[in-house]
């Protein structure tokens, strides 16, 4: 039958749309509208100090919009003027500054892609499949091209001779909402390739994400990134706050905890099909697509599983990867459309291989809450509706 | 021609060395300069702005201001400002943090992590409660308040006794239970060494089953459609049954019922003081404080579904209603207005924020919220 679609005129093709300036700033098409962030009530206590999740699920390529990159607060999202903003740095330096967002445009900046990962992402996974979503269980990521000052230039302008040996110093960084988080950073890091952001994907931070600045701790967890940024303090140890002793610290099977574990270790995971993302067609050519990414670098390879992590296929990197940065995977095929268990396994430039579900448990238990980067498994039915489940 | 002469070969200089910067794996990307000298940027900070925002305090009690508060004078202050969310006994109310107990339950399936069972430093309580709390009014504490909160906090660990002092020159001799509970790292050794190998591709194992499916747990949010449904059958069947206070106050709800749009904007504005525990408009739903969709001129504390405290409770059965004045009186104190609310506010001093925020709620009357 030929198709009603092609053969009868539409009113798009002969009636005018929308002029410009209709939206000044635009927003996605109505069509789109169940691509959107999405929180787990039950998690918190309130909005307000909680988090949400980027559907990941209905993204591809490998930058996040603003706009429905996962928020995390804890005090709600303030409304913060570049007029009224203000950048101190003190402690162990040599002149404690303050500056001004009209003078951290004047540095030198950088744009460099990287991911920002929530310590607790697939946290709610560890002692098993709960939630029926790639959105819920790997949501807590984002990923944006970041414009900014690299912190050390803002270090060396206060001066850091006072601060003598650096390699036992520490900076402070403190947000200036009313949760005012705060998180210890090694001087080692913060000389490398933190930075002080004003952009994102070429836009001023939205407020969700910190405007007028934060901090971009690459490869490190989200925590750390502290939004609305308005303290830098050199110390000579780590201040210990609660986000870093009471929050982000792994409590393993006999009940002491890890702490200071900073890095996001190499993770992936198939978005489509999953279970919010059905395959939509009966059998044949079938694109399976995911993400991989790894704190400690580059992301070299991602391998793919039909049958539960029996046997494995290396998948396409949609191109090559950036350093702590998003890397889109592909894997071409074929279904017959029969039953699948859907398996992702990246490894990054270290030659690190991401871990099973039970290769984790054995080493921390079922109590960790946080750095869950096990191997996740969808089962696929012959409908091709997906379930999050975990296999033997 | 001389200079144009030597500027191609400027551009020949130039276009050698980004061709050996490519035959050598560069690009002509660059980073940003590693600064030498200073560029002069910024201005020194006062030491009045320092002291301000450096207020932190270190493991080792470093930045600690003098003062003190004792256990009882805490369990005032803390049934004031924490335990609308922490719970009298710092048992935690719903799903705010438990402060107290959970003693030896680190190694047990869901443990219960603590002040008392889990932080290592007493810094990071002092600090964290000084500089964060109480939610919705951080930093509003003085220095002995902050004192005394931490002291009751400990003894509601059992960590003192009840005729226990804190101050600056003890703090350090209170001892943590679980201050040697951490390791530092620990990936480095016990996993990265195991999971670097070349991964199996093949026949990797004997048989695969499914062992758990997350249907099962049903605890996923569900999608938009249904999540209306669900608000729509939450929706109260019929109005709030006190009939007998709904006829008095009808006049009164008329006579608030054209708030002033400016001042109900201002007053949106000031309620953000009020929002860590109150929600209002379509579809709020109860936090800490109740839902305050159509409160004035309604019966005090007759909202269905919220626990109110003795004394609200007992106010509006006594007949009391809110409108413009009950309201700004309850607001400018409300522990002295009402002796046992448990409302846990410092209050709204000025007469313009007040009469702010009762505009700003006259324009949320008539909504079934």
């Amino acid at each position: 039958q030929p198709d009603p679609l092609i053969t009868e005129l539409q009113d798009w093709a002969s009636i005018t749309g929308e002029g410009v300036d209709e939206t000044p700033y635009g927003l996605p098409i109505e069509f789109e509208s169940d691509v959107i962030r999405r929180n787990v009530p039950w998690l918190t206590a309130d909005p307000i100090s909680s988090i949400n999740f980027t559907p990941i699920h209905a993204l591809d390529g490998t930058i996040t919009p603003q706009g429905c990159a996962f928020e995390r607060h804890h005090s709600g999202a303030i409304e913060l003027r570049k007029e009224d903003y203000r950048l101190m740095i003190n402690g162990l330096v040599d002149t404690p500054l303050v500056f001004t967002y009209e003078d951290i445009e004047r540095f030198p900046r950088e744009n460099h892609v990287y991911f920002c990962e929530c310590a607790a992402n697939t946290g709610m996974e560890w002692a098993g499949a709960q939630l029926n979503g790639v959105q819920f269980t790997h949501g807590m990521i984002h990923n944006m091209e970041y414009t900014g000052v690299p912190l050390r230039l803002l270090l060396k302008e206060a001066g850091l001779d006072r601060a003598g040996d650096l390699s036992d110093k520490w900076v402070y960084v403190e947000g200036a909402d009313a949760s005012s988080n705060g998180r210890s950073i090694p001087m080692e890091k913060a000389l490398d390739d933190v930075i002080v952001a004003f952009k994102a994907n070429g836009e001023a931070l939205r407020k969700e994400h910190g405007y007028p600045v934060r901090l971009v701790v690459p490869g490190w967890e989200g925590n750390m990134w502290v939004k609305w940024l308005r303290r830098i303090e050199v110390t000579d140890m780590a201040v210990e706050s609660r986000e870093e002793t009471s929050k982000y610290t792994d409590v393993l099977e006999d009940g002491t905890a890890r702490k200071w574990t900073w890095v996001m270790d190499a993770k992936s995971v198939i978005t489509s099909p999953s279970p919010q993302s059905p395959i939509p067609h009966g059998p044949g050519p079938l694109v399976i697509s995911g993400l991989a990414w790894s704190g400690h670098g580059k992301i070299t390879r991602v391998d793919v599983s039909k049958d539960g992590g029996m046997n494995w296929e290396t998948a396409r990197l949609g191109k090559q990867g950036d350093s702590k940065a998003l890397t889109r995977f592909y894997l071409d095929t074929e279904w017959d459309g029969e039953e699948m268990l859907l398996q992702a396994r990246a490894m990054d430039e270290t030659g690190y291989v991401q871990p099973t579900k039970d290769a984790l448990r054995e080493v921390r238990g079922e109590n960790s809450v946080y750095h869950n980067n096990c191997i996740q498994t969808w089962f696929v039915n012959k409908d091709g509706e997906a379930e999050n489940v975990e296999v033997s | 021609v001389a200079t144009a002469n030597a500027l191609k070969a400027e551009i020949e200089d130039v276009r050698a060395t980004a061709a050996l910067q490519v035959a050598s794996g560069g690009s002509l990307t660059q980073p940003a300069p590693r600064l030498v000298e200073s560029l002069g940027l910024g201005r020194e900070a006062h030491q009045e702005e320092i002291a301000a925002w450096d207020v932190d305090v270190l493991p080792d009690g470093r930045g600690l201001p003098p003062g003190k508060g004792d256990v009882y004078t805490g369990e005032e202050v803390f049934a004031t400002y924490c335990a609308a969310c922490h719970g009298d006994f710092a048992e935690g109310v719903d799903n705010w943090p438990v402060l107290a107990g959970g003693f030896d339950t680190l190694a047990d399936k869901d443990p219960v992590k603590t002040v008392g069972s889990y932080w290592p430093y007493l810094s990071t309580v002092w600090d964290y409660v000084h500089r964060s709390m109480p939610f919705g009014g951080a930093q509003t504490l003085t220095d002995d308040e902050v004192y005394a909160i931490v002291a009751y906090i400990l003894y509601s660990n059992d960590l003192v006794d009840d005729d226990f002092e804190l101050s600056h020159e003890n703090f350090m001799d209170v001892e943590m239970h679980n201050a040697d509970g951490f390791v530092v790292e620990g990936r480095d050794t016990e996993e990265y060494p195991i999971w670097r190998d070349e991964p199996c591709m093949s026949d990797c194992k004997d048989s695969v089953d499914i062992t758990m499916r997350a249907s099962v747990l049903d605890v996923t949010p569900e999608t938009e459609e249904e999540g209306e449904d669900d608000a729509a059958l939450e929706l109260p069947q019929e109005t709030p049954s006190t009939t007998t206070v709904q006829e008095a106050p009808v006049i009164k709800t008329a006579a608030v019922a054209t708030p002033d749009p400016e001042l109900a904007a201002a007053g949106k504005k000031v309620f953000r003081k009020c929002q860590s525990c109150h929600a209002v408009g379509e579809g709020a739903k109860h936090k800490t404080g109740p839902v305050l969709n159509n409160v004035l001129g309604s019966q005090i504390a007759s909202v269905d579904g919220f626990k109110y405290s003795n004394a609200l409770t007992e106010a509006g059965a006594a007949g009391g209603t809110w409108d413009a004045e009950t309201l700004a009186a309850f607001l400018e104190n409300p522990k002295k207005y009402l002796k046992g609310t448990k409302m846990a506010f410092a209050g709204l001093k000025r007469k313009e924020d007040q009469e702010a925020v009762a505009a700003y709620l006259a324009t949320f009357l008539g909504n079934p919220g």
